[in-house]
């Protein structure tokens, strides 16, 4: 009998009872939601578990939504099981004023730049992370060009005004 | 069956199309007279060293240029050097990522004077489409540019018509350029001894 995402949610749900919430399958991907001081234990759970065996880190980014008040920074993972070939994905949600969250790079190695480029981008600040600075923008930069009050253009242009743009 | 070889050396009726003008001078026999910086420019615009910078896909349509269809050969230019320090007219070619910059500006410090730079394609010149805060809003921000090939990207062309006035600036430049007031002035601007 293989893996299904409801043998995933149901494990998941024995284990942690209502610590995950917002359970969604949008394209028959398995999404939830776990308060972000959660992160290492559910996947460390994910990890070592016989049944779920979820050990390879496709992908980690951040979003950012501006209109969820105390919760504006996601941080998404998404996982795979490769011997069952089943994948899910998991967020944490955290205050922008203070995005700390923890590291997942002691349970995946690969995670190491893809924190890295997501603090590069988003300014999450991934807490035992063993290098987090800048990987892709320039070291000079001072600000963190994906979140959404910073505009997309870039402003040591002089020759482009907003009227260039029809937004006089 | 083999088809004809044709050779461009017949050029019936007009004059023979490999041999560039002379610079103007008086003529008598057995002696020619002219500038020095007229045959020194003529010799320098006919045997240009390009260094190739390509990043994107004015760099596809720099090989086309290269390739023997229009054929760079034709004006002279046809050994690419693949060192800073040989070469003598950099061609920029691409998008140039503000973290590249540091770079392209060093290939550029490496060269020995003279030497000419040739922005081509819009990102190049301008950063083109990429108006965000990860692309380099034109290489005259960080290096002096002689000409400038419009066009996203330019057909093998304009980036040949690019090489021929780049040519015009050469064959015409003063030998005192490098060493006046202005040049001076200009590489100072840019932080470049």
């Amino acid at each position: 009998m293989s893996l299904t995402n409801d043998i995933v949610r149901a494990r998941l749900t024995e284990k942690f009872a209502d610590q995950v919430t917002d359970w969604e399958e949008p394209y028959g991907l398995l999404t939830f939601t776990a308060p972000k001081e959660m992160n290492l234990k559910i996947l460390h759970f994910l990890f070592e578990d016989e049944q779920l065996r979820f050990r390879f880190l496709t992908t980690l980014c951040a979003v950012h939504y501006p209109d969820r008040k105390g919760e504006e920074m996601a941080v998404v993972y998404h996982l795979h099981n490769l011997v069952d070939n089943i994948r899910l994905r998991l967020k944490v949600f955290s205050d922008i004023n203070q995005p700390d969250v923890f590291t997942a790079t002691k349970l995946y190695e690969c995670a190491n730049w893809m924190e890295r480029e997501t603090y590069d981008f988003y300014g999450v600040n991934f807490i035992g992370h063993p290098n987090l600075k800048r990987i892709q923008n320039v070291e000079e930069m001072d600000y963190f060009p994906m979140r959404k009050e910073f505009p997309l253009e870039d402003q040591t242009r002089i020759d482009k005004d907003d009227v260039m743009f029809g937004r006089g | 069956m083999a088809r004809p070889v044709q050779y461009n050396i017949k050029n019936e009726g007009g004059k023979p199309i490999n041999i560039a003008e002379a610079p103007p001078g008086h003529t008598g026999e057995g002696f020619f007279t002219t500038k020095l910086s007229d045959l020194v420019g003529l010799a320098r615009k006919n045997s240009i060293w390009p260094l190739p910078f390509a990043t994107s896909c004015c760099g596809i349509e720099f090989m086309a240029t290269m390739g023997s269809h229009y054929d760079l050969a034709r004006f002279g230019a046809e050994r690419i050097g693949f060192s800073p320090r040989q070469c003598d007219l950099l061609m920029v070619m691409g998008t140039i990522a503000k973290k590249m910059g540091p770079v392209l500006r060093q290939v550029y410090l490496q060269m020995a004077e003279p030497r000419w730079v040739l922005s081509v394609g819009a990102c190049a010149c301008s950063g083109g489409i990429f108006d965000t805060y990860s692309v380099l809003q034109g290489i005259d921000q960080i290096i002096p540019v002689d000409v400038y090939v419009p066009g996203c990207p330019p057909r093998p062309e304009a980036i040949l018509d690019g090489i021929m006035k780049i040519q015009d600036v050469i064959g015409q430049e003063s030998l005192r350029r490098r060493n006046s007031d202005r040049y001076k002035e200009l590489m100072s601007s840019y932080g470049i001894q």
